[in-house]
């Protein structure tokens, strides 16, 4: 009881803290901010789909540059964020810093948030045209590379955005319930989600317990049986996707050891002075960790630990193998790979070796892909993006696109935040040009409200996402841990309508 | 414990920051003297007036940053307040700057010093380097200015913001990606 105690007094402090360290506040380009401002029926009215960074950085931009914008954010969810909230990891709060420049901006006289709406569904994209001078799609990836070999569909096998999905308490992927009742997990793909993932799986559940992490993900991996974690990729240590803060994080992870093969870094030291700087810390620390002699600390806490995670490099999914039921993922059959070629062009060639894995989790961490969400946009469905040119969809007035869904699934999300700025500043350039016609009157957000009440779409406001905002926070408190997530829309549509 | 061990952890990463610039202030002190209207509070987020530091002027460090757009400025602010610090407190009109808000969880507080300011700092631990790896245009003398503290050495320094601030964690070229 008294442990208990102080763990929710160092909580408390804990906050204290987490408060102070977010004093550090971006204010500068709001001067005064949250007057009220009556928006002349003539002033630009911008129309942004999506309200996640992509959608939040792009609103941020044009509000801050013209004092006569105003921007409407339409996001699927009553819950706004995005990845921010369902793709970093419970173990990273600081990246979700950014959650309080977001929060400034959609309090901003000029800006205002409208959840629970569907856009290609409740309201068209035609009819957002129409209501607005501008509309910008930012509804990043929802969907996910397949790795397209057989076996896909077995149980075991997961795609690593379901898998994030179910841990960050993604609606959708509340049900995903994984089996971790075996000893060793694959993950194919060696970038930071498959980090991620991996850490998630092999972290020591004190740990996890103290963060936003998903109840049910923590419970059931709190009874997992997973021990040994491969992280395997097509090519080779140089290729590996990943950065050095989540490699550095796998090394120093309690109860774990590193167990890599040295036959596949052969050759490896030898390349190291003529890498650049990010390369050569990165593949300096993978040796360490994969070959070099531990010091006596570390020997020890290898000796000592009753996990394992390794990458595997130069080997390809074939096949997943089926249980002797049939019914669940027992290995996965993968085909070995050489290198070709050197510098930016290496490639992969297969061998003709293969070798099989015994395994039970399978986690495809090969990328997310972006949908189309309505005929009357124009779609790439090869780079799987709008196409575009600096932001402005082509062949198409008035339509604009930042985020994953105007450049592809890469980036974190500063990455995003200067791919939004450039497409704000193409949209106040084509205005600033005549370009953007904003001499017309539009209704804005008034003409799509009175289309979403015919409809019976009620949106969530912002202020009705800070109910739900409080009582995930509340009920978080009660656990020691800084919120706990709502998972059903329904109860979310409750909450906030309370 | 592992418990313990675990929270100890976690709660001194996050003093560590907060430390780092508040030598030698204690770090609960820190959060009393902080410049900033906190969030709890609600409202404007304007600076909360100097009488709650004795801020004499010799305890301010003058420092010249030069924008990206080329232009200079001549801001100061107090000793042991890094220069994210400064550039929050004084407003100043860097677009993206700080994003993690001095966390070590991203690169775009990049700034870029003098040789031989540079070379005055402190040792740069493997976080900020790790962080510094993925800065868009890393130079020699590239430093995050989250983890730069103000003292009296470094009194009328120019600090230049570099073109650009983006992470390298990018598609294609960049190598690492996500």
């Amino acid at each position: 009881m008294s442990t208990h105690k102080a763990a929710l007094c160092k909580v408390q402090i804990l906050k204290l803290f987490l408060t102070s360290a977010r004093c550090v506040r971006i204010t500068r380009f709001y001067g005064v901010c949250g007057l009220s401002t009556s928006t002349p029926a003539s002033s630009p009215k911008v129309c942004i789909v999506g309200g996640g960074p992509a959608g939040f950085y792009t609103a941020q931009h044009l509000v801050k540059t013209r004092t006569d914008v105003q921007v409407d954010i339409y996001e699927r969810l009553p819950v706004p964020f995005g990845l921010v909230r369902f793709g970093v990891a419970p173990d990273h709060p600081e990246v979700k810093n950014v959650i309080n420049t977001f929060t400034q901006t959609a309090q901003h006289a000029r800006c205002s948030f409208h959840g629970n709406v569907r856009v290609g569904k409740d309201v068209t994209v035609e009819e957002l045209q129409e209501a607005y001078h501008a509309v910008v799609l930012s509804y990043g990836a929802e969907g996910n590379r397949t790795m397209g070999v057989p076996g896909e569909d077995l149980a075991g096998v997961y795609s690593a955005k379901d898998f994030v999905g179910w841990y960050n308490g993604l609606p959708r992927n509340r049900e995903l319930r994984p089996d971790l009742s075996c000893e060793t997990a694959v993950i194919l793909g060696q970038g930071n989600v498959a980090l991620d993932v991996a850490r998630m799986l092999l972290s020591p559940i004190d740990i996890l317990k103290k963060t936003d992490i998903t109840q049910h993900a923590l419970d059931a991996l709190a009874e997992s049986s997973v021990r040994r974690v491969l992280i395997v990729g097509r090519r080779g240590p140089l290729q590996v996707a990943c950065t050095i803060k989540e490699l550095r994080e796998m090394v120093n992870l309690p109860g774990t050891r590193p167990e890599m093969e040295a036959s596949e870094f052969e050759g490896i030291a030898e390349t190291l002075k003529s890498l650049a700087r990010p390369r050569k810390r990165l593949t300096e620390l993978l040796l360490k960790a994969a070959i070099e002699t531990p010091g006596e600390e570390e020997l020890e806490k290898r000796n000592r630990a009753e996990r394992a995670w390794g990458f595997r490099f130069l080997r390809r999914p074939l096949e997943v193998l089926p249980s002797t039921d049939l019914i669940r993922a027992a290995g996965i059959r993968l085909a070995v790979n050489r290198l070709e070629g050197d510098g930016e062009g290496v490639r992969a060639v297969a061998t003709g070796e293969v070798e099989d894995v015994e395994c039970g989790l399978v986690i495809s961490s090969i990328g997310y892909k972006s949908l189309p969400i309505d005929p009357a946009v124009p779609f790439d469905a090869r780079k799987a993006i709008i196409p575009n040119t600096m932001g402005r969809v082509q062949q198409t007035a008035g339509l604009y696109c930042s985020g994953w869904v105007k450049r592809g699934p890469t980036g974190v999300i500063a990455t995003t935040m200067n791919d939004s700025f450039d497409t704000a500043r193409t949209l106040l350039q084509d205005i600033g040009k005549g370009t953007l016609d904003v001499s017309t009157v539009k209704p804005g957000s008034q003409g799509v409200s009175a289309l979403l009440e015919k409809r019976g779409v009620k949106p969530v406001s912002f202020s009705d996402w800070e109910k739900i905002d409080s009582e995930e926070t509340r009920r978080g408190e009660t656990r020691g841990k800084p919120r706990e997530k709502m998972l059903d829309v329904g109860e979310m549509l409750q909450v906030a309508r309370a | 414990m592992s418990v313990a061990s675990a929270s100890i952890q976690f709660f001194t990463r996050l003093l560590r920051y907060r430390t780092k610039c508040a030598f030698p202030f204690h770090a609960a002190s820190r959060i009393l003297i902080s410049p900033y209207l906190p969030q709890v509070f609600g409202g404007n987020k304007v600076l909360l007036g100097t009488s709650a530091q004795t801020l004499r002027s010799e305890e301010k460090v003058t420092v010249y940053f030069i924008n990206r757009d080329g232009r200079k400025i001549t801001t100061s602010s107090a000793k042991g307040n890094s220069l994210l610090d400064l550039v929050v407190e004084q407003n100043l009109d860097i677009e993206g700057f700080g994003v993690c808000e001095g966390t070590l969880a991203c690169s775009t507080c990049h700034v870029i010093l003098d040789q031989k300011v540079y070379n005055q700092l402190g040792p740069i631990t493997d976080e900020e380097n790790d962080m510094l790896d993925l800065a868009f245009g890393l130079t020699d003398t590239s430093r995050l200015g989250c983890q730069v503290c103000l003292s009296r050495d470094l009194e009328g320094i120019t600090v230049r913001v570099p073109d650009g601030v983006n992470d390298m964690r990018r598609s294609d070229d960049a190598g690492p990606t996500l």
